[in-house]
């Protein structure tokens, strides 16, 4: 007998079989879509919440600010050193002229300001490097690196006025500390509630088969291997997952779509629709695999029991 | 052709199913086993399927002790074996065609001998016009009609069949009776568990009877007699 024949045969007959009995189906795939429901949802939650670290992340940084007399080529030797730091993600220079004409800017509706700055004669305004770091934890580095080698002009004196990291330390600090705390109770949360989820599913599928429990008795009398009888059980499971995983994927396309309505406008750049569909096939993947694999894992443990005669 | 040594099948202390039962079955035998609910008839049939392992002793089915078979092996002994229940088994949501070629699918027989088969086992108990049908829409005759088809279809060493008409009327059981006389006028050894005493009287064939997880009484052209 080839192999090729029985897998066949088990294939055919889990499509007969999950078609045949319409209600046990229906009732199984409803509680998969649940299941599947809860993952995808978590994707999306983990989505939403990476991203508003991200956008907040992106929003700490540090400024050196440099004493007016520093020479340009000293900051900017400064800068590359920075650079070259592992920490660091990104420096922006920002030259006392530069300063001067933000500043303008900002003032242009307010005369009073202007006209001290004019009567001043000279640029108050010191030069200075915006520091971002890949990681909110690493601005303490940073920041040490700059005290520990003083930028020192030619006269010996450093060149380096004030570093802000110090008035922003607590605040950092405490943002690093909530961004790790939600990362590691996310993950447990997740974890938790897709074993819930997956418990139910297999509970459901356990009844479905226990239904089954003398049909596969009887197999097992009239002398099917173990694997045949199973074989079409787990076909079966597999469908349920795969069913309800395309449903799901269907599911969440109007759900998304308004979700992101909702909250685009409210305090995110981060669209959860936009997401859904620029990441498709990789949530295809995710969700579908999910699905085949609950379905026929739990058949495949269900059958188990009332296989041993 | 199958042997019981010495064979007891005990459940707890007080449950008993089977003590130190020992008998000899022959090639084209057509034995019943008669005997009261009970009194060991079932616990026999589970020991012969390997369903249940003997407390003691040992059972041949030819020169090999069923208990040292692996249980991968299994399978392919219980094809050997035709089995026929009191409360049918059959598959509830296969159909006749299905149900019988789900055995011989098991058996991994090929496509074109289950077609070629399966009508003609069903010609021989008379059901051909019912082959699309599914269990729920026979009656109990025709039922155990195509549980018979089921077992011989992978043409076994031996028939067993567990009270087959205990819930038969009169006339669904003669039929029945007369398809396993036929089947075993073809060459088939036939156990008939059974406790139908008309159906014991009409055959004429050996009778072993049991009480009480013992045999009590074995007699070449047998009757009901307890």
């Amino acid at each position: 007998m080839t192999m090729w024949v029985n897998i066949k045969r088990i294939v055919k007959s889990g499509f007969f079989n999950f078609s045949r009995s319409t209600f046990v189906s229906l009732s199984s795939v409803l509680i998969m879509i649940i299941t599947l429901s809860v993952i995808a949802s978590l994707i999306f939650l983990s989505a939403t919440l990476n991203a508003s670290l991200q956008e907040i992340k992106d929003k700490v940084d540090i400024n050196v600010y440099f004493v007016t007399r520093a020479d340009e080529s000293e900051i900017l030797s400064l800068k590359s050193q920075l650079e070259n730091l592992p920490e660091v993600a990104s420096i922006t220079y920002t030259s006392r002229d530069e300063a001067l004409s933000k500043f303008r800017q900002r003032h242009e509706n307010d005369e009073l300001t202007l006209q001290a700055l004019e009567e001043l004669g000279e640029n108050p305004l010191q030069a200075s490097l915006n520091i971002k770091a890949k990681n909110p934890s690493q601005y303490e580095g940073i920041a040490n690196f700059l005290q520990n080698e003083p930028a020192l002009s030619q006269d010996g004196a450093s060149i380096v006025d004030k570093v802000n990291y110090y008035q922003n330390k607590v605040a950092i600090e405490k943002l690093s500390k909530i961004i790790n705390t939600t990362e590691r109770l996310g993950s447990i949360i997740a974890v938790i509630l897709i074993a819930v989820s997956v418990l139910i599913t297999f509970n459901t599928i356990r009844l479905a088969i226990y239904i089954s429990r003398e049909e596969i008795s009887v197999m097992r009398l009239v002398g099917a291997t173990s694997f045949y009888v199973r074989g079409p059980f787990v076909v079966v499971g597999a469908i349920y997952g795969a069913l309800a995983g395309v449903l799901t994927l269907i599911l969440f396309y109007p759900v998304t779509y308004w979700l992101g309505e909702q909250t685009s406008n409210l305090f995110l750049s981060f669209n959860v629709f936009e997401y859904y569909t620029r990441n498709f096939g990789q949530i295809f993947l995710i969700i579908i695999l999910s699905g085949l694999l609950i379905g026929a894992f739990s058949s495949y443990l269900a059958v188990r029991r009332y296989l041993k005669i | 052709m199958l042997y019981f040594d010495k064979v007891s099948k005990i459940y707890s202390s007080d449950s008993v199913a089977l003590d130190n039962v020992t008998f000899t079955i022959e090639p084209k035998e057509f034995v019943s086993i008669v005997g009261h609910s009970g009194a060991g008839k079932t616990t026999l049939v589970k020991l012969i399927l390997t369903e249940e392992k003997p407390t003691s002793g040992k059972i041949f089915f030819g020169s090999r002790d069923i208990d040292s078979i692996p249980s991968r092996e299994i399978p392919e002994y219980r094809r050997k074996i035709g089995v026929i229940f009191q409360d049918f088994r059959l598959i509830p949501n296969k159909n006749v065609y299905e149900n019988i070629a789900f055995s011989m699918e098991a058996a991994g027989r090929s496509d074109e001998e289950i077609e070629a088969d399966v009508p003609h086992v069903l010609e021989l108990v008379d059901l051909t016009k019912k082959i699309w049908s599914f269990p729920h829409e026979l009656s109990g005759g025709e039922i155990q009609r195509v549980a018979i088809a089921r077992a011989i279809i992978n043409q076994p060493d031996i028939i067993l069949a567990d009270e087959p008409t205990g819930n038969l009327d009169p006339v669904n059981t003669y039929d029945i009776v007369q398809i396993l006389k036929k089947i075993n006028d073809l060459g088939t050894t036939i156990i008939l568990a059974t406790h139908n005493k008309g159906v014991i009287d009409s055959l004429g064939k050996r009778v072993i009877t049991m009480e009480q997880g013992k045999i009590i009484r074995d007699d070449e052209k047998g009757r009901y007699i307890i």
